[in-house]
């Protein structure tokens, strides 16, 4: 136990001596959750719009006040030519043109229909989506001020039947998505800083020569790999506090359920992430290639994980590699605990994985090290 | 010149003598753009949901079977009260709960009108909301279908065109988001190590003894690694042409010295970083903390920049990845040339010449 107690005290000596990476481990990620929480938005708006109206009648202009009076779309210019439209759109200056054709008006009262074309730039598909529906609420709410006006009153009784949907937002009532990305980004960071420094750690003794003299000393593999994973425990659980306090007083993100189940689980989880780094720092032998193969593996966690992208649009097979996810499970449980308050029973399929995934990694990292070349 | 070039040949034998670096430089891309180019996406498909139906009658009957007809969702479940919506939320499986109210179909008959509630786990908002946007559009088919009878006049019909993607697939946005990650972390942390690497070692300063010129031993260092970053993003390219079916509209030329260009740019990035760092641990912990989440958050790869926060759209103009993602966009899928994206090429330019002279000015030819 004593052993162990130095051994932890000189990798606690070595992080604080190294003023370089002091910066690294604490600051980067706390600024980057503070910054980077802003930037992740599905949410479109701003919409770069422009129109072409060919007809110049009081009902074209109508339709375009519609959408200068809308939050979403920014009006920007009125083009008088397609060419000169589809050229601002290859420059990216527009994402949305809406062409009013000549004799809008003129259709539409005569022929009781009339249409509007809408090119939308589609490169982002989620967001071209999203525009068009902006654009056909717009479109319709206006197809019915005109319904309005020009019926006759005798027609206006005959009602098509209505289905009507309720939308009800649970656990996010306003969309917000800094409450659903601060979470994630948080655990992220605590994963990235884990798994660097477990990984580097070993390999660069190694490299430098100096686990050569410890393996000399009667230091016992069990003791030695404890101490050397100790400290970025800590570290682990203590940027998560950090990162728990600033999600709370700076985004406001709640904490409906249990702070200690959510503290129980992540020590379990920094093991999986310290065991791992201690497999790839035994498998290599220079730092170089410990980078490379920790960001390999942090590269496809952090992009499969649920946290950007939803796991249940990925292909099958795709759902299947990420149940070797452990950051899926971490972002899953923080989530689910922090805005859903899931209680401990619910969240046990997850635990139990995690637990087993924390001792086949350990297991593997023991196993593995050794003290004889 | 005949040092130089021996110099350069040290440096190949080095990483080509590194059989696992390699392996690891070579393999990596290809499995990552195989991966996230199948599986990352951020359309709907697939979502579990559960319904509760107050009515069961055959108006509601028809509308779940549309539902469960389309590859939007998938019915899990047939909840019976009210209270167990919470407990199939919390489980975490379920996305959405439909309810419809009693007496469903006598209420369209008689008043033509009947509620369905959508209640939607809005911890994720986008998810939440594409789902209630999908049942929304289906109720709206439902409807038109039972509605054919009545005529309706002054009927405005927007026709919609999605141009550059017309299927709206979301590997065209993913792929050149993929491909910049790849090329500029690779760039920046391998060169930031490679030159670290010696510091740390001590054999830099046995090269700056030598007769080379330190800026010679610099660009010695980066040569070999813009030869294997140009093969990489080759191969890139055309994995993203023959199995992710992306169109290269402009020219294969412009969008090669592009890349380069681009690769000059994260090279000149690793070596800035190298004259800061004094460990490799160092250069590694900057150019992968440092760098992955600000290029994959704030360069438009994955979140539409127009969106975030002004402070933040501004702070995106230093992203290198955020102007190379326009670029090969614009080539690959928007066709166009020169033309049109000088601007941001000459971004890039600027930004490489500002690291190399920031580089120069900081580089330290003498022993501490």
């Amino acid at each position: 136990m004593k052993t162990i107690g130095y051994i932890i005290q000189k990798e606690f000596k070595q992080i604080f001596r190294n003023k370089g990476m002091l910066p690294i481990i604490f600051i980067l990620p706390i600024l980057q959750l503070v910054i980077l929480s802003n930037a992740a938005t599905y949410e479109v708006k701003n919409i770069k719009f422009a129109y072409i109206d060919y007809d110049h009648t009081s009902t074209s202009r109508t339709l375009i006040e519609k959408f200068n009076a809308s939050n979403y779309f920014d009006v920007l210019t009125n083009f008088h030519s397609q060419e000169k439209a589809s050229s601002a759109m290859l420059a990216g200056k527009v994402d949305v043109v809406l062409e009013i054709p000549n004799n809008f008006e003129r259709n539409l009262l005569k022929e009781k229909t009339a249409d509007l074309s809408i090119t939308i730039n589609a490169i982002d598909g989620a967001a071209a989506g999203v525009e068009s529906g902006y654009v056909n609420q717009i479109v319709q709410s206006f197809n019915k001020d005109v319904k309005m006006d020009f019926m006759d009153t005798s027609k206006k009784n005959v009602q098509p039947v209505a289905i009507e949907s309720i939308p009800s937002f649970w656990y996010n009532t306003t969309l917000n998505y800094k409450t659903f990305m601060v979470p994630g980004i948080l655990v992220l960071l605590v994963t990235m800083i884990t798994l660097f420094l477990s990984g580097m750690n070993i390999v660069r003794e190694k490299e430098i020569g100096t686990l050569e003299q410890i393996n000399v000393t009667p230091i016992r593999k069990s003791q030695f790999i404890i101490g050397k994973l100790f400290p970025f425990w800590v570290i682990g659980m203590g940027l998560l506090t950090i990162g728990l306090i600033l999600a709370k007083v700076i985004f406001n993100v709640p904490m409906i359920g249990s702070i200690i189940i959510l503290y129980a689980y992540t020590s379990i989880y920094i093991l999986v992430i310290l065991g791992m780094g201690l497999l790839i720092s035994n498998f290599t032998d220079t730092q170089q290639q410990a980078m490379f193969i920790s960001w390999f593996f942090i590269v496809i966690f952090i992009l499969m994980s649920g946290l950007f992208t939803p796991i249940e649009s990925m292909p099958k097979w795709a759902q299947i590699v990420t149940e070797f996810n452990p950051i899926k499970y971490f972002v899953e449980i923080v989530r689910m605990v922090m805005l859903k308050g899931s209680g401990f029973m619910d969240i046990l399929p997850q635990l139990w994985k995690t637990l087993f995934y924390a001792i086949i990694m350990n297991g593997l990292a023991v196993w593995s090290y050794k003290k004889v070349n | 010149m005949k040092r130089f070039i021996g110099f350069i040949k040290k440096e190949f034998y080095h990483i080509f003598r590194d059989r696992r670096s390699l392996f690891i430089l070579f393999g990596m891309p290809i499995a990552q753009i195989l991966l996230f180019g199948f599986a990352i996406t951020n359309e709907i498909n697939n979502v579990d949901i559960a319904i509760l139906d107050h009515s069961k009658d055959a108006t509601t009957e028809e509308i779940i079977n549309r539902i469960s007809a389309s590859k939007y969702f998938t019915i899990k479940q047939m909840i019976a009260r009210e209270t167990e919506v919470e407990t199939a939320f919390k489980k975490g499986k379920i996305k959405a709960v439909l309810n419809f109210e009693k007496d469903f179909s006598r209420n369209l008959i008689k008043d033509q009108k009947a509620n369905i509630q959508i209640i939607t786990d809005a911890t994720d908002p986008n998810t939440a909301n594409s789902i209630t946007n999908y049942i929304n559009s289906i109720l709206q088919n439902y409807q038109q279908s039972e509605n054919k009878s009545i005529q309706i006049d002054y009927q405005i019909i927007p026709q919609t065109r999605m141009v550059y993607n017309p299927e709206l697939k979301s590997v065209f946005m993913f792929v050149p988001g993929v491909m910049t990650i790849i090329l500029m972390l690779v760039s920046a942390m391998m060169t930031s190590i490679s030159i670290t690497r010696e510091k740390e070692l001590g054999t830099m300063e046995i090269l700056l003894v030598s007769p080379l010129k330190p800026f010679q031993v610099i660009i010695g260092k980066v040569v070999p690694y813009i030869f294997l970053s140009v093969i990489n993003a080759a191969v890139i390219v055309l994995l993203s042409i023959f199995i992710f079916k992306m169109p290269v509209q402009g020219s294969l030329f412009l969008l090669g010295a592009e890349s380069v260009l681009f690769i000059i740019t994260s090279l000149a990035l690793g070596i800035l970083i190298s004259t800061i760092a004094e460990t490799q641990q160092a250069a590694m912990m900057i150019s992968l903390m440092g760098l992955m989440l600000p290029v994959i958050l704030l360069s438009g790869f994955i979140f539409p920049i127009s969106s975030m926060p002004v402070p933040l759209q501004i702070i995106s103009n230093i992203i290198p990845a955020k102007w190379f993602i326009i670029i090969i966009k614009g080539i690959m899928l928007k066709g166009v040339g020169m033309a049109y994206i000088w601007k941001e090429t000459l971004i890039l330019i600027g930004m490489t010449l500002f690291f190399i002279g920031l580089s120069v000015k900081k580089y330290k030819i003498r022993l501490e």
